[in-house]
């Protein structure tokens, strides 16, 4: 065991200042990792009232009451977790790797330790993150929800989570990542590696809320088994000064099934270099990318890459972006690869300014053309393509509703 | 109701309508023929107020007041309402809502759609995917909530199968009132191409649109019989028009 941590750590070193294919480079050497640890706060109720506003804006249930279970980090300490179902593990991944000697057969499994800077930084400096299991056949009731909270100026958050859907197991997931409201710069650096077995499921709904001048590098990779189902929903509608990630997904079983939906808006200061990639390589296998992208003055790369590597697979891409500012970047970059013949691989891209047709078709309906315009757009961010569960369905229309204010 | 003066409308630059009179009272059904290319379409979508449907003479009269220069949101409000020949697609926009939308008023969506057989297209988005009939179950939807009392319909009878076409009449008959003789308001103008609505929806006066012109005006059956006949040529050196 000690030889391969050994070898996990001599990789990580000689990747630490490897620079990612996407993305600026960031000089990770400039924020400070924290020291001081976090209170444990048993029940979210009582958190400062500025720090649950923050979090009830990505999607946290503070009260719990329709949660199968939550886990806050507050930057680098675990501050609150807490399974409600029975079949349902929560804890920090640093406690889970003390319990578990066979969770090393999970780590760095997903995602290369070596991938880039950030996946060695993580590895070499991390702190925590979480560790989420639902046991073979359990399914959640209601969802679970993580959080993880940048609460100090300038510090690296560096997060590695674990999540496993055993046999036949259902897991809805919420996570929220934001930045405490004192917060102006910082690095979040998020390793997430998802386990889906046969015949599970995952749905996994992230929204991200950061500030200003806050660099994000998430690092994702997903192993899916036989009719295993993935499902990423990805919301990002507040400035974020440099966001980067691209996960990967592995469909490695016969029948095994990822999505990833992403409505992403970016004013004016924001960069983000999203979309995800996708390796169908088992009969059956079918992937969907759907990407919803908004700029009002900032820069939106919306990439998809899906490889088709054994016949009888299937796999689909939508970028669509809308610009709604003379100054705004929206650029779609879908490739599809294809490695053997017999395979159902198409893509549709469309990027530009509301369609004059549109408007006009509702305002002859009798809406005026601002009412007209958001109309569109409230229906272009429509949630109801993530398939989500009904109890997250109202609360992110509602997310969405309240980050789209500004170009509703 | 509706009075058009000497109307004159570019498209791109090109003149398209070179003086256009027409008036359709209160409670009217009127019926516009035309061969393509004459400008049917574009005089719709000038009373609509399209912008890219330029107005470079004349004047759009509707209820006593001079709506040449007021946008098309502006005109819907007052009681102007269109049913589109090929209308764009909404994505993520559903069909009930766009419904709802239209509405002056309170309105029953779910009766609507009944009326119409429109149920089951209630939760797709707008016009995705829609088939010719079903495009045009669901402008009339969104009319019959929005309640204009001028209607202009663009060809309501292409693209609909024999089943849906009674359906589709008895529709705009109650959206014109129909069934009102003295309390009749609502009027229409209806753009049709192969006069097979007239059997479903009753019309009071036809026009033949020729070349940017009204050529003639007339008995909407007798009209349509004359065309059928002799085709539109004839119409052109008509001596009567």
């Amino acid at each position: 065991m000690s030889k391969l941590l050994d070898e996990l750590t001599e990789r990580a070193k000689l990747a630490i200042d490897k620079r990612a294919p996407f993305g600026e480079d960031i000089d990770l050497s400039k924020y400070i990792h924290p020291t001081e640890e976090h209170e444990y706060i048993d029940d979210l109720e009582d958190l400062p009232e500025e720090d649950k506003e923050r979090l009830i804006s990505v999607g946290v249930d503070t009260s719990e009451e329709q949660r199968s279970g939550s886990f806050v980090q507050h930057n680098n300490t675990v501050s609150h977790r807490r399974a409600l179902q029975e079949g349902v593990e929560i804890m920090g991944t640093a406690e889970a790797l003390e319990k578990y000697d066979w969770l090393r057969d999970y780590w760095w499994k997903a995602v290369a330790v070596d991938q880039d800077k950030y996946t060695a930084h993580v590895e070499l400096y991390q702190n925590d993150g979480y560790f989420i299991r639902v046991l073979p056949g359990v399914k959640t009731t209601f969802p679970l929800q993580a959080c993880l909270y940048l609460q100090e100026e300038q510090i690296v958050q560096n997060v590695h989570n674990i999540i496993i859907a055993e046999e036949g197991a259902e897991l809805h997931m919420i996570t929220g990542c934001t930045t405490g409201p004192k917060v102006q710069e910082g690095i979040h650096l998020g390793v997430s590696e998802f386990f889906v077995k046969k015949g599970a499921k995952i749905s996994f709904t992230m929204i991200h809320g950061w500030e200003e001048n806050v660099a994000v590098r998430p690092r994702t990779g997903v192993i899916i088994e036989e009719d295993g189902v993935f499902l990423s929903n990805y919301i990002l509608l507040r400035r974020a000064k440099s966001l980067q990630m691209y996960p990967n997904a592995y469909l490695i079983g016969e029948n095994a099934t990822a999505r990833f939906n992403s409505i992403i808006a970016v004013p004016e200061g924001s960069h983000v270099d999203g979309g995800a990639r996708t390796y169908l390589r088992a009969p059956g296998a079918k992937a969907e990318i759907i990407s919803r992208t908004i700029s009002t003055g900032g820069t939106v790369i919306s990439r998809g890459h899906m490889i088709g590597e054994v016949p009888g697979v299937k796999a689909h891409m939508e970028c669509n972006g809308l610009i709604l500012t003379e100054t705004g970047v929206v650029s779609a970059v879908p490739e599809l690869e294809g490695r053997v013949a017999d395979i159902d691989m198409s893509h549709e891209a469309a990027v530009g300014k509301i369609a004059k047709e549109e408007i006009e078709y509702l305002m002859a309906r009798g809406l005026s053309e601002d009412e007209a315009k958001s109309t569109i757009i409230r229906g272009f961010l429509d949630v109801d393509i993530m398939g989500l569960p009904p109890v997250l369905e109202k609360q992110i229309k509602r997310a969405v509703e309240t980050g789209g204010k500004g170009f509703m | 109701m509706l009075e058009l003066r000497d109307l004159k409308v570019e498209v791109s630059g090109k003149e398209i309508l070179h003086g256009v009179n027409l008036k359709i009272d209160e409670a009217q059904t009127h019926v516009l023929f035309g061969p393509n290319g004459a400008g049917k379409t574009t005089l719709l979508m000038s009373i609509m107020g399209f912008p890219e449907y330029k107005v470079t003479g004349g004047q759009i009269i509707f209820n006593g007041e001079d709506v040449t220069a007021l946008p098309l949101h502006e005109r819907a409000k007052r009681g102007v309402g269109m049913s589109f020949q090929r209308p764009p697609t909404i994505k993520g926009l559903k069909t009930h809502q766009i419904i709802e939308l239209s509405a002056k008023g309170s309105i029953s969506v779910d009766e609507i759609a009944e009326q119409i057989n429109l149920g089951y297209l209630l939760n797709r988005d707008v016009n995705d995917g829609f088939s010719g009939g079903e495009i045009k179950r669901s402008e009339l939807a969104q009319l019959m909530a929005q309640k204009p009392s001028f209607v202009l319909l663009d060809e309501p009878e292409s693209g609909v199968d024999l089943e849906n076409i009674s359906l589709l009449g008895s529709a705009i008959n109650k959206l014109l009132q129909k069934d009102l003789k003295k309390l009749r308001v609502n009027s229409c103008l209806i753009i049709t191409h192969t006069g097979y609505i007239l059997d479903y929806v009753e019309a009071d006066t036809g026009h033949i649109l020729l070349d940017g012109r009204i050529a003639c005006a007339g008995n909407p059956r007798e009209l349509l019989g004359h065309i059928k006949e002799n085709g539109y040529e004839e119409c052109a050196v008509c001596p009567s028009c």
